[in-house]
């Protein structure tokens, strides 16, 4: 009776395709137990069928040596099984313990006992580390704290298995290593973890065992002390993969982007960005380095249009576009990859192919006269996909339903294919796998060395280091310094980032 | 089960359900629900005049069908279909009375007014929607009393000296036809069923296929994917409701200078409006699916008016049924619930 969770066999299918294809997983008691896959092998799936939001069509579940039938998330809960998904579920406007409480309330009559559950949140709070305040409202705490809640939440309910599902792809990298210790803390509680993350380091870093798959079927169970990051890469690929992007000497030429003094308020109309000047050159990657919150997605909101901001200037090629309509500056030559692609990149109702187009579909071939030619449309889907290596049943899915890597690669394809003068890239790898990643900054380069112009945004200090010809830093809404990534390591460059202006490393370039 | 089939059983599901409670009611008041039932479709098809006038009274349920579907594709709520119908009904009749033009052109330029009419009426929510972000079901709402009291008030005193209804339209604004009349055996049948259908078929092309309906669509599902896509997304929300609002005005055109052929107070609305609410839920709010929704309801309206002649029977249950296959297509999530778990079992 080892095991706290068995699953035996499983096999999950959706329309046109089969996601989980005899997966079997199984859960030590007090382990964390990584689940690695590349984009849309199933991980969530799995996940989503142990949560009891997906019925499986084959295979046993074991919950401590006993059979069960998960048939919705409430049996799941009963079980003490909790689940951090994805895309967090929560209600703005609640404070944090009337969300943890929604569904749940503890009553005293009819009244709810709102002062009990706020203790009570208090106390798990402090006893996991979690530092929440009980009292604030949802809409104004950070990402991390939010991921939190729904970590209370599981917690609350009792859970004593808990399923991560890549928690650490909307974080900062200090919010990584709280999180982290956070789950040591929980494994001590005698709590058990399957967590998904497509980082490596992270598997190495902190889980005991890893099962890998790889297209819908399992690949194997390895332990993570007798292996290491390339061959668990090349697991869940089936291929080698190199980490580091080679990539020949920039050869920047002419100004693309130019920005002079600009001035960008955020929605609370606080100046965000402040009296900023930066330039991308034709031909290199700038990578803008700073911690989250520092003004960057204001900046390249402000850039793409939006966002308006309030003085300065923006120039691309020579061509002021400050303020402009989003469809003007795209048309004067950028491609923007979204932070948020849910929010941003994606019409999630439509089909993915109807997205491939969301930018063009007013210009020939697409259309002629106002008249969409959907055979011209799912064509170029049809070969954006097949290039992107976007994995969804066809080009008629919708958006939605496809996993959150492939929705990303899907919108990358869409916008590199057209080819932009300057590319706004914001955390463009966000949740994709190695495989996908390495692809990705290849495409970057490309771009670079056709002589395009490349804006990358990362709080990925790895990615930003290996990507980018110029890094520049971003502090309280400036660049501080811009520095060369050859010449530099990420000590400096994290000191940079908290604010420590360093003269020496600033006078050596141009800001 | 696909999404497709779910949104064909679901409604035929909702109608029958609504149907057997329909019987049971009859059946526990001591009505014979056979005979009533037979009466009901005798009462729609079982002459020529019958379905001439179901013809007539499907010819509006489907334009404010596709006004409330329109909308609701494009990510809005359009409540005003019945304000926007008064309008352009009032509008079609006010240009039959006031203009003198040759026959067609004259009937083009009133039907015409009506949807202009509808679609200005729309306007007002549209705007405020898109400019102050007010939600147009409010809006939509207040502006349904509005125009009940307006136009009655236009009718008192500009249409007519303190009568309580316009003069006939003229002749050359019609859209009767005494060959349509003819041919079903003088029911009221008119002209305006070709304009409802090419309506139909407006709407489908405009939505799925220009790339009108495509941002029109986009903006309806993530007015920020849209914006950032370069779409003007006050325009489109503007421009959704002032179409919408136009198919609604259309539809009153139909009652003006087609089934009566002038425009009278009302104390109250004319209902045609909500029941579009109805007929798109039912249709799932696709072309197709209206016109079948729109058949349906004005089958029963029509039909129902045989049911005490006939069977004895009130027409009042035949109201009754109707508001209960709205109440199963509106609870269409538990049917779909109950889809899920016996095609589950039947894979098992
Ligand atoms: N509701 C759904 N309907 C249809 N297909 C789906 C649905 N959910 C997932 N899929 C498909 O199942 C496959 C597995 O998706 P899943 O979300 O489990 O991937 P994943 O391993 O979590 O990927 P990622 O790392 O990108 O999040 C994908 O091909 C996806 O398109
Ligand atoms: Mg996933």
């Amino acid at each position: 009776m080892e095991y706290v969770i068995e699953m035996l066999g499983i096999r999950k299918e959706f329309p046109g395709i089969v996601a989980n294809d005899n997966i079997t997983l199984q859960l030590k008691q007090g382990e964390i137990h990584a689940l690695l896959g590349e984009n849309g092998a199933g991980k969530s799936t799995l996940m989503n069928v142990l949560f009891g939001l997906y019925q499986p069509e084959q295979g046993e579940i074991r919950v401590r040596g006993k059979a069960v039938k998960i048939t919705n998330p409430n049996i799941a809960n009963d079980l003490g099984i909790g689940m951090v998904h994805q895309h967090f579920m929560l209600v703005d406007k609640f404070t944090v313990t009337e969300n943890i409480i929604l569904g749940k309330e503890t009553k005293t009559g009819l009244k709810i006992d709102l002062k009990k559950a706020e203790q009570e949140v208090r106390e798990i709070s402090e006893r996991y580390g979690l530092a929440v305040d009980p009292q604030a409202k949802i809409a104004d705490i950070s990402v991390g704290m939010q991921q939190r809640v729904e970590i209370l939440k599981t917690l609350y309910r009792g859970a004593e298995i808990l399923i991560f599902d890549e928690p650490t792809a909307v974080l900062t990298p200090q919010e990584i290593k709280e999180l982290i210790q956070i789950m040591k803390t929980l494994i001590k509680e005698g709590k058990s973890i399957i967590l998904i993350t497509h980082k490596l380091k992270e598997i190495m870093e902190v889980c005991d065992r890893c099962t890998v798959i790889r297209k819908g079927v399992g690949i194997g169970t390895v332990n993570v002390s007798e292996t290491n990051p390339n061959e668990l890469a090349s697991l869940m690929v089936g291929r080698e993969v190199t980490f580091k992007t080679e990539k020949a000497d920039a050869k920047p030429a002419q100004s693309v982007l130019e920005i002079n003094g600009l001035v960008v308020k955020d929605s609370r109309g606080l100046t965000a960005v402040n009296n900023l000047n930066l330039d991308v050159k034709a031909g290199e990657i700038l990578g803008i380095a700073g911690v989250d919150g520092n003004g960057q997605t204001e900046l390249i909101e402000a850039i793409s249009g939006l966002r308006k901001s309030e003085s300065g200037s923006i120039q691309l090629n020579g061509k002021e576009i400050r303020n402009l309509s989003p469809r003007k500056i795209t048309e004067a030559g950028t491609g923007h990859i979204p932070q948020d692609r849910h929010k941003h990149g994606l019409v999630l109702d439509f089909p993915i192919g109807e997205n491939m187009v969301l930018q063009t579909y007013y210009k020939s071939p697409f259309s002629k006269a106002g008249v969409l030619n959907f055979k011209q449309i799912y064509q170029k889907a049809k070969s954006l996909i097949q290039e992107f290596d976007v994995r969804t049943p066809s080009e008629f899915t919708l958006a939605r339903a496809l996993s959150g890597g492939n929705q990303q690669k899907a919108i990358i394809g869409r916008e590199v294919d057209r080819n932009p003068d300057l590319l706004i890239a914001a955390q463009p790898t966000r949740g994709l796998d190695v495989g996908a990643i390495e692809f990705i900054h290849k495409r970057l380069i490309e771009q670079r060395d056709n002589g395009k112009a490349v804006l990358l945004l990362s709080f990925e200090l790895d990615e930003i280091l290996n990507v980018s010809d110029r890094i520049a830093v971003i502090y309280e809404g400036e660049i501080v310094a811009i520095v060369n990534p050859k010449e530099t390591t990420e000590q400096e460059l994290g000191l940079l980032m908290a604010g420590s202006k360093q003269k020496e490393v600033g006078e050596q370039t141009n800001v | 089960m696909s999404n497709r089939v779910k949104n064909i059983i679901v409604p035929i599901m909702a109608v029958i359900l609504g149907m057997l409670v329909g019987t049971i009611i009859m059946v526990v008041t001591g009505y014979d629900a056979v005979a009533a039932f037979t009466a009901l479709w005798n009462g729609a098809f079982g002459e020529i005049y019958y379905t001439g006038e179901v013809i007539r009274q499907v010819t509006p349920l489907i334009l404010a069908g596709l006004s409330v579907a329109f909308a609701f594709r494009t990510g809005l709520f359009n409540i005003g279909v019945e304000g926007q119908l008064i309008v352009g009904w009032l509008a079609a009749v006010w240009v039959g009375v006031a203009f003198d033009l040759p026959p067609v052109i004259h009937t083009l330029v009133a039907v015409i007014a009506a949807g202009v009419a509808g679609a200005l009426w729309a306007f007002i929510p549209g705007l405020l929607k898109a400019k102050f972000r007010v939600h147009e079901v409010i809006v939509t709402i207040m502006l349904n009393y509005t125009a009940l009291h307006v136009t009655n008030y236009i009718i008192r005193t500009v249409l007519s000296e303190k009568s309580d209804r316009t003069e006939m339209i003229k002749g050359t604004a019609t859209l009767r036809s005494s060959f349509l009349e003819g041919l079903t055996d003088y029911s009221r049948l008119h002209w305006g069923i070709v304009i409802a259908l090419i309506g139909v078929f407006i709407m489908w092309f405009l939505l799925e296929k220009t790339t009108r309906g495509y941002e029109l669509r986009s903006v309806g599902f993530n007015q920020h994917a849209s914006h950032y896509a370069g779409m003007n997304v006050d325009k489109n929300i503007i421009l959704s409701m002032v179409i919408s609002g136009a198919f609604a005005g259309l539809a009153g055109a139909m009652e003006g200078l087609g089934t009566f052929g002038y425009a009278s107070i009302k104390g109250g609305f004319t209902g045609v409006g909500f029941d579009g609410i109805a007929v798109a839920l039912l249709g799932g709010n696709g072309p197709i699916g209206v016109i079948l929704a729109a058949l349906l309801f004005g089958a029963l309206k029509v039909g129902a008016l045989n049911m005490p002649l006939e069977a004895g029977v009130p027409n009042e249950l035949v109201d009754i049924i109707i508001a209960l296959i709205v109440f199963f297509v509106a609870a269409s999530y538990m049917i779909r619930l109950f889809i899920d778990r016996i095609s589950k079992k039947g894979v098992k």
